[in-house]
């Protein structure tokens, strides 16, 4: 199954390298630059798995994942960040977030989180439709 | 520090701008000599005063007793005197001329007097009118002795009546003369004489018990001794001195040039006679009650300095070492504070760099992993081994870089945090990390020996990087470049962990190895050391629970042992 996945990042070239070189990895990649964005796109297109940074001016990450999970709460969230501020990160972890990833990044790992991501997803719809 | 030889060792002085407010020897200087001043010179001058006080006191006490012994003595020997004139007077006026012609009349009369006046009287005789002795009861055969041109009996009829000096006469024993005379109406007189030994005369003085060795003796208005003196020997001797000025008080006066030799002089004109009575006194002697009071006086005086003094002396040391420590105290803390800001300001900026840097540096990750990908997906570069190996240059570049900010991240982010479960093993690698480009540099090995079942710590990992990171930093200035510095961390009895961590360098001599932990010791002054790493060091090990010991031996190196709790509660 090919991946869902919608990379959000302020930084444009960042995101859209990162866009295709998952593509190249048979992932299908939307590309948001801010928050509010990224929001649209989850409301429009089917989203597996969302690749989020966390210091974006604006709606930073935190926020947005925050909306994301309160409208699309099935979206798995792979968080990216610059610093080590780990708290910021566990705060996020706390929200539903699946995991996080330092930058600069390893791209291999990030496939395997996806795939990881992809996994859970799936077993949490099948036990979501199993317990009604 | 101990790669500095002993020589060059000195004890770092406080940083300005508080140095000079931090004299401590200057502080205790100045509080001795205030305090001492306040209390001594009003204990010194009130001293000084009484002694002058009292030792006018004394000198007025013993010249007023001398004048008084003076006056007492000399009534006396006027009364002596004036009681036998009277008596002759009396008789004189009691019995007619033809009366006292009868010899045994005037025996009966010698008789009585002996009696009466226990003594002192030596013979009577009864001269008329031209001077011939007519009558005469004594020891001597003087009847018929003519007197009529003899000095006393020209005075006696001149002034009625007479005391001579002492002299021996005749009879060789010093005696002197008393004469009276009665005027009878047809114009004659006659006298009567008598001769008075000086025996009672020597008692009446001998009785005087004087203070201060003194002598009491006569003397006649030409300075012959009238009476034996215990000073200037026997009767009729002229004593060295020289003969008063008349008054008619008593009077008392000092003599001598040295103090040995000072003498009280003490006399009187005994009136209607030629005497004068003298005593003398060795003013050392009479002093003596004085010298015990000085003595008492010197002795309070010395004595009460001395506790004073001590008593200032030591609690101006015990407050002024109070300060000290006090304000020891306070710099640390101030240094502390000053470097744990520093520290904090250095994460911050590390941070800050750290995340700046990482944004171009995981774009230049994603592109060059971007190339290598098309060259892998596409297949058109994929078996040029160079241009993949470019790119997985760039790659390990990048992720070299990484490492970099990361670490930077973690540095930072130590000073934010407190207590949390710490890895040790990983923490010390941390910090060997960030030495190990120095280590590189100067072939400095660095070594980590640690089991596997190292517990977790609960503790502050901020302090704890700082604490390793200055005992680190320390062996890197012990040692000499190719040295080693090898961290041991072994679990120690229950609830401990020890660290060890040691170096081949210099090692520290046995005088430095004591003080090591006081702020402001450096060995490294020249080098620009503050002597306040391993004060701080031992503060921080403290805060957190643990111990801090160090072990060192010249030319071997130096461990330092750090025990840490397994949680700080």
């Amino acid at each position: 199954m090919q991946p869902n996945v919608l990379v959000v990042d302020d930084e444009a070239a960042f995101a859209k390298t990162l866009a295709e070189r998952l593509a190249l990895r048979d992932c299908r990649v939307t590309v948001a630059l801010n928050g509010n964005e990224a929001m649209e796109v989850v409301q429009k297109i089917y989203i597996d798995v969302v690749i989020l940074d966390l210091a974006m001016p604006g709606l930073d990450g935190i926020a947005t994942l925050k909306a994301i999970k309160r409208i699309k709460p099935q979206i798995e969230v792979i968080m990216l960040t610059g610093n080590a501020t780990t708290e910021t990160a566990s705060e996020g972890l706390e929200m539903g977030a699946m995991d996080y990833l330092m930058k600069p990044l390893d791209i291999e790992s990030l496939v395997e989180l996806i795939n990881m991501a992809l996994k859970r997803k799936s077993w949490r719809e099948v036990k979501t439709q199993a317990e009604p | 520090m101990n790669s500095v030889p002993p020589s060059q060792t000195e004890r770092i002085a406080f940083p300005s701008p508080g140095k000079h407010l931090m004299n401590y020897r200057r502080i205790w200087q100045t509080v001795v000599l205030l305090t001492g001043c306040v209390s001594l010179i009003p204990l010194i001058f009130i001293t000084i005063v009484d002694y002058q006080v009292t030792q006018h006191a004394i000198e007025s006490e013993f010249l007023l007793r001398t004048a008084r012994v003076i006056s007492n003595t000399q009534r006396a020997i006027s009364f002596f005197l004036a009681e036998r004139k009277s008596a002759l007077n009396f008789i004189i006026k009691d019995n007619e001329f033809n009366s006292l012609l009868s010899a045994k009349r005037l025996a009966d009369i010698l008789e009585n007097l002996q009696e009466s006046f226990g003594g002192g009287f030596m013979d009577l005789g009864m001269i008329d009118s031209d001077g011939v002795q007519r009558t005469y009861i004594g020891p001597y055969q003087l009847e018929g002795k003519n007197y009529k041109n003899q000095e006393w009996f020209k005075e006696v009829v001149d002034r009625g009546n007479y005391i001579s000096n002492v002299f021996m006469g005749y009879r060789k024993i010093p005696h002197f003369v008393i004469a009276v005379k009665r005027n009878l109406p047809d114009g004659s007189f006659y006298i009567l004489r008598a001769a008075i030994g000086i025996d009672l005369f020597q008692k009446l003085l001998a009785d005087l018990k004087m203070e201060g060795q003194g002598d009491a003796f006569m003397i006649d208005h030409a300075g012959t001794l009238q009476t034996t003196s215990w000073y200037y020997g026997e009767v009729l001797g002229k004593p060295p001195l020289p003969v008063p000025n008349f008054s008619e008080k008593s009077e008392v006066y000092e003599t001598g040039k040295t103090e040995e030799d000072r003498l009280v002089i003490g006399y009187k004109f005994i009136d209607d006679s030629p005497f004068i009575l003298m005593i003398v006194k060795e003013r050392k002697e009479l002093m003596e009650p004085w010298f015990r009071t000085r003595l008492k006086l010197i002795t309070f005086l010395i004595g009460s300095i001395t506790v004073i003094l001590t008593v200032i002396f030591w609690t101006s040391w015990f407050m002024v070492k109070k300060i000290k420590i006090a304000d020891h105290r306070r710099m640390i803390s101030l240094h502390q504070v000053e470097y744990a800001n520093k520290m904090a300001s250095i994460g911050r900026l590390a941070a800050n760099v750290a995340h700046e840097i990482n944004n171009p540096l995981a774009i230049v990750n994603e592109k060059a992993g971007l190339i290598k990908d098309l060259f892998l997906f596409k297949g058109d570069y994929a078996k040029d081994e160079r241009l993949i190996s470019l790119v997985d240059s760039i790659l390990a570049s990048v992720k070299r870089a990484g490492t970099i900010t990361k670490r930077l991240l973690t540095f930072a982010r130590k000073f934010e945090v407190s207590i949390q479960k710490i890895d040790l093993i990983k923490l010390i690698e941390e910090v060997l990390g960030f030495f190990q480009r120095e280590a590189n540099h100067r072939s400095v090995t660095l070594k980590l020996t640690a089991p596997e079942n190292i517990p977790e710590i609960e503790s502050d990992v901020g302090k704890l990087q700082q604490i390793f990171v200055n005992i680190i930093n320390n062996a890197f200035a012990a040692i000499h470049d190719g040295g080693c510095i090898e961290v041991t961390i072994k679990p120690k009895e229950e609830y401990w962990i020890e660290l060890m961590i040691t170096d081949n360098g210099g090692g520290i001599t046995k005088s430095d190895i004591h003080r090591i932990f006081e702020p402001f010791f450096s060995t490294k002054t020249k080098s620009g050391g503050t002597g306040l790493g391993l004060s701080i060091t031992y503060n921080l090990v403290q805060e957190i629970g643990g111990k801090i010991t160090v072990e060192s031996e010249l030319g071997k190196g130096t461990t330092f042992m750090v025990t840490l709790p397994l949680s700080t509660k």
